[in-house]
């Protein structure tokens, strides 16, 4: 395992994202609350660029205790990877599908050390 | 740390989410680096439904139409400044265009907002020329996306004015940008006699492979008025292909209240009603020689076709007196087109390739840029189908059926 320097943890905000590549592998690192995830820029599904595609929060439907539909909103503490080929969702602690845990882009082990954020390689 | 190794990584893409700004080239990076990982430029491919965004090219296109109080009533509605498509030929299912899921699938609003840096063209020629470059793409068949919904509009003439103001856009101002764009030209099918002057006038047209029936429409395909229309096109060897679309409109599909379920059944339950109606009216006795294709409603309803079909056929064959076999013989006879090709059960998938004869009669086609478009490594992946079988549905089978390809 080699450690990529990816940027100062402060230069990079909520939702940001570095993409990294050595003209082979390519890999998007993004921060989300306090957290970096990595992940290789390929869909399971079609081999999409999934590290270009929009992060979003989950989307959330709310019941009433009869069962009742109320009302569909953004989660505000968990958020999505969505590939911007096909729109398949992937959450970034796991990379995993919400709905189909077996299907999940590759990730790799991110650290911050003095203030730097690297990705292991 | 491995300082040599971590120098050696750089930035891309601007560290940003790509947008339906993006030029084709850059959202398909990853096609092109398949394309010669696979050397699919080694295969002929044909894509058999590739959608042109007609709709940014529509003050251009109404210019075509023939009716000049149609022409004039479009063109007064060119100049209002909120008028999406400035024109009043254009009704079907309104503005409910969901298909970029809120905004995640960017390129499936057709990129209005990309570069056109090449002038010697039409501006639409550009990205439609980037896509083909990207995938590898040999020839590439022209589809609408909002004129698809055109045979449901309460005016006839709007229909077949549009029908022929779209083959003359077409064929004169974007097909000859480049000789891999091809196309299927619009039947005015509610206007019969409107069908038999298209095959006419565009019957030998180099670019027209075919004729297109918008399958979103309630018009019998057993109807006798249009069986002068499928014996001109057996005659030429011309094939007839059936497109489906989406009708949020009709009630039953009413009932879906979500983008995802009206697009599943949507899409498939036009095709399903023409195709019940093709078989046990015994078009395929009748002309036997006419290759009929089955566009964009993926291939899992095939199997429950010919199934369902067989089953009440044995029990009720008084009302099929024109067939001579079973109704999914006759539906084995036709050609399909794959996407959106359904492969979260590859058991079901292999099943269905058997049992259409796809190695003969499935056809490779991608449906970009729509947001469940299908990559031609879709057939090249899949680990049940031989080589053969690969070449053949990526292009081989469409360059035997579409003598112009």
């Amino acid at each position: 395992m080699t450690d990529i320097y990816v940027d100062d943890a402060a230069n990079m905000k909520h939702g940001d994202r570095r993409l990294l590549t050595d003209g082979r592998l390519e890999i998007g690192v993004f921060r989300i609350g306090d957290a970096f995830h990595a992940f290789l820029n390929s869909c399971p599904h079609q081999g999409g660029p999934v590290c270009q595609g929009k992060v979003m929060p989950k989307v959330e439907e709310f019941l009433s205790p009869e069962q009742k539909s109320i009302r569909m909103d953004f989660s505000t503490n968990e958020f999505h990877l969505v590939c911007p080929w096909h729109g398949y969702e992937f959450k970034f602690e796991t990379g995993t599908h919400p709905g189909a845990s077996d299907v999940r882009i590759r990730n790799f082990p991110t650290k911050v050390v003095e203030g730097k954020v690297y990705v292991s390689v | 740390m491995d300082d040599a190794k971590a120098k050696s990584f750089s930035p891309f893409g601007n560290n940003e989410a790509l947008t339906s700004e993006s030029n084709t080239t850059e959202t398909l990076r990853n096609a092109a680096k398949y394309r010669d990982r696979r050397k699919l430029h080694d295969y002929f491919i044909a894509d058999m439904d590739t959608h042109h965004f007609e709709t940014g090219s529509w003050n251009e296109i109404i210019e075509f139409v023939e009716d000049p109080i149609l022409r004039a009533e479009a063109l007064s509605f060119k100049r209002k400044p909120d008028s999406r498509l400035g024109t009043v030929l254009y009704h079907a299912n309104g503005n409910m265009f969901s298909q970029s899921v809120g905004g995640r699938i960017p390129h499936s609003n057709l990129s209005p907002g990309e570069p056109r840096d090449d002038t010697s063209v039409h501006p639409d020629v550009v990205p439609l020329r980037r896509a083909m470059d990207s995938f590898g793409i040999d020839r590439m068949i022209l589809f609408p996306n909002a004129l698809l919904q055109v045979g449901t509009h309460p005016n006839v003439k709007v229909e077949t004015n549009l029908a022929f103001a779209y083959a003359k856009f077409l064929t004169e101002v974007v097909l000859p940008g480049d000789p891999r764009l091809k196309t299927m030209a619009l039947l005015p099918f509610n206007d019969p006699d409107a069908c038999e002057r298209m095959i006419e006038m565009y019957g030998d047209h180099p670019s027209i492979i075919g004729f297109t029936v918008t399958s979103v429409r309630f018009s019998p395909v057993q109807d006798n008025k249009y069986m002068r229309i499928y014996r001109m096109l057996e005659e030429r060897g011309l094939p007839l292909s059936f497109h489906a679309g989406f009708n949020w409109q009709d009630g039953y599909l009413g009932q879906l209240d979500r983008f995802i379920t009206m697009h599943a059944i949507s899409f498939v339950l036009c095709n399903m009603v023409h195709m019940a109606n093709w078989v046990i009216h015994g078009l395929g006795e009748r002309f036997p020689k006419l290759p009929v294709v089955w566009i964009e409603s993926g291939l899992a309803y095939i199997p429950f076709m010919m199934q369902r079909l067989d089953n009440e056929y044995l029990m009720r064959q008084s009302e099929a007196p024109l067939l001579k076999k079973l109704p999914s013989e006759y539906i084995r006879d036709m050609y399909f087109c794959c996407q959106p090709m359904e492969r979260t059960n590859m058991k079901l998938l292999e099943a269905t390739f058997e049992a259409i004869n796809a190695e003969t009669q499935l056809l490779f086609s991608s449906d970009w840029p729509h947001w469940d478009f299908d990559a031609p490594s879709i057939i090249t992946d899949l680990p049940f189908l031989s080589e053969t079988g690969k070449r053949n549905i990526l292009g081989e089978n469409a360059r035997r059926i579409y003598r112009k390809l």
